[in-house]
């Protein structure tokens, strides 16, 4: 009977003692663990990957052990952007254009317009600019961009309209033509005639980045294929038999993809201190090298001396100086009915 | 065996169309499912283990479990409370409701899916109200159910009314006659002979839900572990060239989809004989 009565004693003891561990989340007593939602684009999922789990090993070790977890989302940079507006709850969003980050702030003000100002480096942590990758021993001769639009090439690249990385590529053709003139034009008219020329000789537009790569590679369409450095030497490492080469043009658009917190959902959960603490991150140099080993152009100039090699020197031109704002860019090319529409249906009436 | 014979193909005219006809299913239909099983075993039988066995497979292979197991029981109910009410009453607007019914089958499932955010959207109808409350519908599993059953809803009920339609309501009414009620007459008349075209159904269905990809995407939100199905798997390893990954979640679609093939020819095998059982003794 005592006997029985020690196990049964023993036995709530236990049961009590697994239920209170559950309760408390099943750690030891440390405090409650915190959990951010980052709604990416799809060029940084191997990139995240590696930069999550040393943010929370840092957290950890500055706030007692607290555990932090980093929930992902990629897609395509616009259709993301459009996903937070209609309520995905993002704490930190990184995407493929600032254009997409002021929507947030335009569409449902769930951040300050001011934004971009909150972080160094107009918020983007690293840089990264559009190259040609051409197919083995590059057949068809092309260096530069006015080889594009000469006799039978045929160019891959996505749909400016729905892809990050194929406005940057639009803008960057576009403003080479602007700056060097084009078929015996000068400025916005030569740039005009050039991606008309350009996007004439494109066979399908896949929506985003991942799917233009994949119809050059996998389903062998187009002569050279327009993307970001990134994906280029990524396509690169990915297929390694196939033996593409990456063409670096003499000028290119300096792509900015920005990072942010978002006010709205950080004040919801109450993470805004992790929040920052993650954006912030990813300027440190542990960050910075991972960067710059997945190809993106790391901003901290030590990391990017170490990296040189990887980084072929180019001229690169800013948005702003040849565009101006964000703004004017999508009025005048990717607005429904603007530049890039008008174009593509003058194409089809041909 | 055969109570009829059939004539082997006479003639010039007969042979080409039968042969157009093989290479049509030979390039439409065997063709892509060998490409799949071939890319996914490319690298052998262990790195396809591998690939179906890692944490975001499973979480997702769980996800559309889970939505199979919310989805199918809810339509095999509802398809046939909707076909009796359907093919047993008499009430105004009856055309409209069963026209209503196949309104998934017309809409584009992307159309669909963007109907739910409009809905349940931060920007949406209910949205803000349920969003304040705390309540997700959209990026979240219950908007992934959501859209799941309104894509899957024509399936039980379309397979039913025909079924129902051409039985009568003769032996129901002898039934009610006798003093059977209401329930004793749907589980122990009415169901007895519709089961198998419920079932036919519920298989369809099932199938539809599983590898439901245009709604889904639309409101998944595709966070990583959470709110991924199987056919978005598919997509997100395809995207981060992760190929041979890609094709073996895909095989676990396809053996779902051959295992769908199989059960449907054993049903309409036994919905067969029964139909000559109760025809011969009728």
């Amino acid at each position: 009977m005592t006997l029985r009565g020690t196990r049964l004693g023993a036995i709530v003891g236990t049961l009590l003692a697994v239920v209170a561990t559950a309760c408390s989340g099943g750690g030891p007593s440390g405090p409650p663990p915190v959990e951010l939602l980052h709604v990416s684009y799809d060029a940084t999922r191997e990139l995240f990957e590696e930069v999550n789990p040393r943010f929370a090993a840092q957290w950890a070790r500055d706030h007692g052990g607290q555990s932090v977890q980093v929930r992902m989302s990629h897609g395509g940079s616009g259709r993301q952007a459009r996903s937070v507006v209609d309520g995905l709850e993002a704490d930190v969003v990184s995407l493929g254009l600032a254009f997409d980050v002021d929507a947030l702030a335009r569409q449902r003000q769930l951040l300050p317009a001011s934004w971009a100002e909150r972080l160094p480096n107009a918020s983007a942590p690293w840089t990264s600019t559009i190259v040609f990758v051409v197919r083995r021993g590059n057949p068809k001769g092309l260096r530069d961009w006015p080889d594009l639009v000469r006799g039978d090439v045929q160019v891959i690249t996505a749909n400016p309209k729905t892809s990050g990385g194929a406005r940057w590529a639009y803008l960057a053709a576009y403003g080479f033509a602007t700056r060097h003139g084009h078929a015996g034009r000068r400025g916005d008219e030569a740039g005009t005639e050039f991606v008309r020329a350009l996007f004439q000789r494109v066979p399908v537009l896949d929506s985003g980045a991942r799917g233009s790569s994949t119809t050059f590679t996998r389903n062998r369409l187009g002569d050279v294929l327009l993307t970001w450095e990134n994906e280029a030497r990524l396509l690169l490492a990915a297929n390694p038999d196939d033996g593409l080469e990456i063409v670096m043009p003499s000028e290119s658009i300096l792509a900015e993809p920005p990072v942010s917190v978002v006010d709205h959902s950080v004040e919801r959960h109450q993470t805004r201190q992790a929040a920052e603490a993650y954006a912030r991150f990813l300027w440190t140099p542990e960050v910075q090298e991972i960067a710059a080993r997945r190809f993106f152009r790391p901003r901290d100039p030590e990391v990017l001396a170490r990296h040189a090699a990887d980084f072929p020197v180019l001229t690169l031109f800013t948005l702003a100086e040849t565009f101006g704002s964000w703004d004017d860019v999508h009025r005048t090319h990717f607005a429904d009915g603007a530049l890039f529409d008008r174009l593509q249906r003058q194409r089809e009436a041909e | 065996m055969a109570h009829r014979t059939r004539e082997r193909p006479r003639g010039p005219v007969a042979w080409a169309v039968l042969g157009v006809s093989v290479v049509t299913v030979a390039a439409l239909l065997l063709l892509p499912l060998v490409v799949v099983f071939v890319e996914a075993f490319r690298e052998g039988p262990a790195r396809w283990v591998s690939a179906v066995s890692s944490p975001d497979t499973v979480s997702a292979l769980k996800l559309t479990g889970l939505v199979l197991a919310l989805v199918v029981p809810f339509h095999l109910v509802f398809g046939v409370a909707a076909a009796w009410l359907l093919t047993r009453y008499d009430f105004p607007g009856k055309g409209i409701v069963l026209t209503l019914v196949d309104l998934p089958f017309a809409v584009s499932p992307v159309v669909s899916g963007l109907l739910f955010v409009l809905l349940f959207g931060a920007r949406g109808f209910f949205g803000p109200w349920l969003i304040d409350h705390g309540i997700r519908i959209v990026y979240a599993v219950p908007g992934i159910v959501l859209a799941t059953l309104f894509v899957t809803l024509p399936f039980v009920t379309r397979e039913l009314v025909p079924l129902l339609d051409a039985q009568g309501r003769e032996e129901e009414e002898a039934a009610a006659s006798l003093g059977a009620g209401a329930m004793h007459i749907l589980f122990r008349v009415t169901l007895p002979r519709i089961k198998w075209g419920v079932l036919y159904g519920g298989v369809l269905c099932a199938a539809r839900a599983a590898g439901e990809f245009g709604a889904v995407s639309v409101v998944s939100g595709q966070l990583r572990g959470e709110t991924v199905t199987l056919p978005l798997h598919v997509e997100v390893r395809y995207d981060e060239y992760a190929f041979v990954d890609a094709f073996a979640v895909a095989t676990l679609l396809a053996f779902s989809g051959l295992a769908t093939l199989g059960f449907k020819a054993w049903l309409e095998e036994r919905a067969r004989r029964a139909m000559r059982t109760t025809g011969e003794s009728g």
